[in-house]
């Protein structure tokens, strides 16, 4: 780790750094070197401090600051590990128990059939001994068309949770209860001990070039989890997000108190330790695409069609899943949904589901309950995809609407309450937004424009069609990319509404740029330097438009907006599959590329996002009225705290 | 997940005959010395299932079925036995308990399946497409005996070339046609306007209908209320269902609800946009195409799960498959049987007794307290518990249920020998069934009979 970055903050500066860095950055960089033996040794105890915060990191790209209520953050965490390391013994236990079955011991002869020889079986099971069940049984029988009745047989009598956890779960109980033995027995100096050893033995597997066992590094890594954990709180109180990729695990005291002001960083992929720590957690089983692009190893790449087939077969299993968001989940996986809005609304509405049927366990609190809960989901449907910033925003909101919820209240009342301002977060945010836009958009669409969109973007795509309503004549073209081909879907609804329309592909963006009037664009997100975040090939039609000389006009609802800074799509983005960009649909012939996905020699990189600068974005319009790019942080600053509010 | 399973074990099946009795109905049929309803419980218990519906035909064997689970899976499971009337078929069995049926959707399993596939890969594409019907293919199995068994068998139960046809989209998500192999004589009917939908479809005979299908309950209920023809969900009610997928008239009020989503429905402006936004940000399945190019079509969704060729799917439905579920399960899909295996795959009981120079070779199974006398070799095979073997039997190949007693000398090659059958000595049997209790003579040599009494 340190020969790696080290000499690229200091010795060759043109190396663009991965993430964001404070000013400090470069002093604190430079100094780091000199210290490096003292901060080797001082380190030992600065480890918990980065290693934590797993919720943080599981709220990938989006940085969501902890709601205030920091206990309530920390506790779902802290009980999700509890709950895990408890299913370790009754996962075990059960499984015995289905091992001395076969054996004999339960499954009775024929001779003991007749007998019938279970004891612990209540009333209902009695009737269907042969002896007694007959008459009720031939009651049954005796109606024509039969309208059977059930006897139950056999009666779950174990306490509930035993029940829940016997499930076949992969829960590594081995490696488990390893980490538990050593937490339980470990001393302060042995832990340090533990830790030193955890680094040499990732030094070793870092000079030895290859990876590090799975075994081995999981269970050092579960082990510096349970060691982490008293430090938690401390990096909870943060609220400012400023940067991503601030580097971890070493630094001398200075960079300590720093972090303690720093947002949770993202997770960074090429952590391996981290990664392993994550997958533990992880619902969805994640096979790490091992041929990534090395400039792109700090964002989680898989392989692809591992995940999908896995969390399909766990459909029963994910016991404490909500299946409106398992549901959910699955889609965002599977790519049935996609698109900031839809995603968003799609989660608003499980979430909704999953408040509807809530209900507090007894000797608990409903907000604290809760918002564990949707911690949980969040991490979840992170897990299926990565979130996007307005999700991120959406799920702010709607924790801090849990926080914020009057103890007085009562739980159906809270419910209630919670449901309608979700309610009133898609009318009036989200919908009311984007009737806003089409409004104002409209405004600026003359007879005889020649509009230009990209991708499908759905505020534009309102706002043609209300033009179009509106009896201006216009024409659109569509540009679109490979491999979604996203575009195709919106110029088939154009065009049944009767819009004349052109569709290109964006390789073709400089020579049908000529006749372009406008361009209309969508965002994913607009961060608070104007950058804006959006389909990958946004910033190359926006770049194309203004040295065309055409304005180019971005369609985003203020809830996408984030305080976030960003210069670059490297820092904070989303990899696709890998092997789509290779694949041709409908032309099996041209498969050039088949085969060499495990080549080491080449990498597939298939980016999701890009980030536009906002020097070629003319105006964004939003549901606050038309505002220059500049604009946008006093969006970010006057309205967001009120948008939270609602 | 709100999902009910509902497991159709069956009754005494007649392709079964001298397997099945009035003791041991096919459900209880063992599979290496387990009822074949267990592989389906530990399936469905290990994947979290434990509130599960096992319908049974006839009373008398719904009391053997029910006796049999409760003192299994007593404590584990929550299990309750419907008792059917006899030759109602599958979807007169779900309508006699269709009272019963609350969830939002059904899983139904057949009670004969040896699998370890996870049922939750059903459902969960079920969900996924908010299918009215979800089925599971899988590949078909390899039938007939092991290579070393030679041909015993091959003339008995001829598998049919295919089982099943089925015609799938080109994602391979929905299920456009089915139809049983044996059905199809020269020609059969494809429904065109499907067809023209989807674009492009891919018959396969490959695949086999697994008989674990999702259901969407009020459109299930719907169907066997408004068909009362319908005996069978295989032959009546799915391909009804999938040849109805785009003139849907069943289902249509369910999926009305559906569509607008979250069951309000004051049509405001915001909920049709809220729709639209939702529903422009997929890729549309041809059923949406063909729903809005024709107004006031209604449509549903018919979908399949393909399981992985990996994964092991038997079903026990005739005398063959029984011998090969009983072979896969001690050989090649070991890990279903949840035994340990010795050193040499085999797995014997340690109160089992076995004679000098008695050998008993791989993927065998010898249960608690058989005993097997002197110069014995048992190859492949099951044995049950509490059997007596003589000295000198050779048995390959074969199934021999609990308290079987085989006499000195007896030769065993692809049979099966029922519980508390007797062979008197130096009997030879090759690709025979022996029926419960039954007494084969001395000496005497068969091939490929039935013993059973009349």
């Amino acid at each position: 780790m340190e020969s790696r970055r080290n000499p690229r903050a200091v010795v060759d500066p043109k190396v663009r750094q991965v993430g964001f860095f404070t000013s400090s950055q470069p002093d604190s960089s430079s100094t780091q070197q000199q210290t490096e033996p003292i901060s080797a040794s001082a380190s030992a105890s600065s480890p918990p401090v980065s290693t934590i915060s797993p919720s943080g990191n599981s709220l990938s790209p989006v940085m969501i600051p902890p709601p205030r209520l920091n206990s309530s953050d920390t506790f779902p965490l802290r009980n999700a590990a509890a709950g895990a390391t408890s299913a370790v013994s009754p996962s075990s236990f059960s499984y015995s128990n289905r091992r001395d079955f076969p054996d004999g011991s339960t499954t009775a002869s024929p001779g003991r059939h007749s007998r019938g020889s279970f004891v612990k079986s209540s009333a209902p099971v009695a009737s269907s001994l042969p002896g007694i069940g007959m008459d009720s049984m031939a009651a049954a029988k005796s109606s024509s068309v039969p309208a059977s009745g059930l006897t139950t047989v056999s009666v779950v009598t174990m306490p509930p949770g035993l029940a829940e956890n016997a499930s076949g779960m992969e829960v590594q109980s081995d490696q488990k209860k390893n980490s538990k033995s050593l937490k339980e027995k470990t001393t302060k100096a042995e832990r340090r001990a533990i830790q030193e050893a955890q680094r040499a033995a990732k030094a070793a597997a870092k000079a030895d070039g290859g990876k590090v066992p799975p075994g081995t590094s999981a269970s050092l890594a579960s082990t510096s989890v349970k060691v982490a954990k008293p430090a938690k709180p401390s990096t909870q109180k943060n609220e400012v997000a400023v940067s991503a990729g601030v580097t971890e695990k070493k630094g001398g005291p200075s960079e300590k108190d720093r972090k303690k002001d720093a947002p949770h960083p993202r997770m960074q992929y090429d952590d391996e330790s981290r990664v392993v720590k994550a997958k533990r957690r992880a619902v969805v089983k994640q096979t790490e695409a091992k041929n990534r692009v090395e400039l792109f190893r700090h964002l989680p790449q898989y392989e692809h069609g591992t995940q999908l087939p896995d969390l399909e077969a766990k459909f029963f299993q994910l016991d404490p899943m909500h299946p409106a968001v398992y549901k959910v989940g699955l889609q965002y996986l599977s790519g049935d949904i996609s698109g900031g809005n839809a995603r968003c609304i799609a989660m608003l509405q499980a979430f909704q589901d999953v408040i509807k049927d809530y209900s507090t366990p007894p000797e608990k609190n409903l907000n604290r309950d809760m918002t564990s809960k949707i911690s949980s989901y969040v991490s979840f449907l992170i897990e299926c995809r990565p979130l996007s910033i307005s999700m991120g925003n959406a799920i702010r909101f709607v924790k801090n609407r849990i926080a914020k919820l009057p103890i007085t209240l009562s739980e159906s009342e809270a419910k209630a309450a919670l449901q309608s301002d979700i309610e009133r977060f898609i009318n009036d945010k989200i919908i009311g937004a984007d009737m806003v836009i089409v409004k104002h958009a409209v405004t600026k669409i003359r007879d005889g424009d020649v509009l230009l969109t990209y991708g499908s973007p759905t505020a534009v795509e309102m706002i043609l069609l209300h033009a179009h309503e509106l009896k201006k004549k216009f024409r659109v073209l569509v540009v679109d990319s490979r491999p979604k081909l996203e575009g195709q879907l919106l110029l088939r609804r154009l065009i049944k509404r009767g819009i004349s329309c052109t569709y290109t592909h964006i390789n073709a963006i400089s020579y049908i740029m000529h006749e372009v009037t406008k361009v209309f664009l969508g965002a994913s997100s607009v961060l608070s330097n104007g950058t804006v975040y959006s389909r990958v090939g946004t910033a190359c039609v926006a770049m194309v438009a203004s040295a065309f000389r055409v304005p180019v006009l971005l369609c985003c609802e203020a809830y996408k907006f984030h305080e976030r800074v960003q210069l670059d799509s490297i820092c904070s983005n989303e990899l696709g599959d890998p092997n789509a960009i290779s694949k041709v649909h409908g032309r099996e012939d041209i498969n050039y590329l088949d085969g060499l996905t495990n080549n080491a020699n080449l990498q597939f990189l298939n980016l999701m996002y890009d980030a536009t600068p906002s020097d070629y974005i003319s105006m964004i319009i939003t549901d606050y009225g038309m505002v220059p790019p500049t604009s946008v942080p006093v969006i970010v600053r006057e309205y967001q705290k009120e948008h939270l509010l609602v | 997940m709100d999902f009910q399973v509902v497991i159709l074990a069956g009754g005494f099946s007649s392709n079964l005959v001298p397997l099945v009795s009035k003791e041991v109905p096919k459900a209880l049929l063992p599979v290496a010395n387990r009822p074949v309803l267990s592989y389906v419980l530990d399936l469905l218990e290990s994947n979290n299932l434990k509130d599960l519906i096992v319908v049974v035909e006839g009373e008398d064997a719904a009391l053997k079925v029910g006796g049999w689970i409760s003192s299994a899976c007593v404590d584990r499971l929550h299990v309750e036995v419907a008792a059917v009337a006899e030759n109602i078929g599958t979807a007169g069995a779900l309508r006699a308990i269709a009272h019963h049926l609350t969830a939002k959707d059904i899983l139904i399993v057949s009670g004969d399946i040896v699998s370890d596939i996870p049922p939750g890969a059903v459902a969960a594409t079920h969900r996924r497409h908010d299918a009215v019907v979800t089925v599971m293919l899988c590949a078909q199995p390899v039938s007939g005996p092991s290579e070393s068994g030679g041909s015993s068998g091959k003339d008995k139960t001829k598998k049919p070339a295919c089982e099943d046809i089925v015609g799938l989209d080109s994602w391979k998500q929905f299920l456009l046609y089915i139809a049983k192999g044996t059905e199809i004589k020269k020609d059969t009917r494809v429904n065109k306007s499907i067809l023209c939908a989807a674009g492009k479809m891919e018959l396969r005979s490959d695949l086999m209908d697994s008989h674990i299908y999702a259901f969407k309950r009020s459109v299930l209920q719907e169907v066997l209320d408004q068909k009362p023809a319908f005996r069978s969900l295989k032959q009546d009610v799915l391909p009804y269902l999938v040849r109805t997928q785009l003139r849907s008239d069943v289902s249509s009020d369910q999926n009305n609800v559906e569509e607008n989503g979250n069951g309000k429905d004051n049509m405001q402006n915001n909920e049709v946009v809220l729709s639209q936004i939702l529903s422009n940000a997929s890729l549309p399945s041809f059923h949406q195409v063909y729903e809005s190019g024709l107004d006031s079509r209604k449509t549903h969704k018919c979908c399949v799960y393909i399981a992985d060729e990996s994964k092991i799917f038997v079903r026990l439905n005739s005398i063959q498959a029984f011998m090969d579920v009983n072979r896969d399960v001690i050989g090649d899909a070991n890990h279903l049987s949840g035994y340990s295996f010795s050193a040499h795959h085999n797995i014997v009981h340690p109160s089992a007794e076995l004679g000098s120079k008695t050998t008993v070779g791989p993927h065998c199974m010898l249960g608690e307290g058989s005993q097997v006398g002197d110069k014995c070799s048992v190859k492949r095979s099951v044995i049950g518990r509490h059997c007596r073997i003589g000295s000198n039997v050779k048995i390959v190949n074969s199934v021999v249920m609990d308290h079987a007693t085989i006499g000195d000398g007896c030769s065993i090659q692809g049979s099966v020998i029922c519980s508390n059958a007797q062979l008197q000595e130096r009997a030879t049997l090759r690709d025979c069934q022996v029926e419960a209790g039954y007494i084969v003579c001395a000496g005497g040599e068969h091939k490929g009979e039935t013993f059973a009494r009349r």
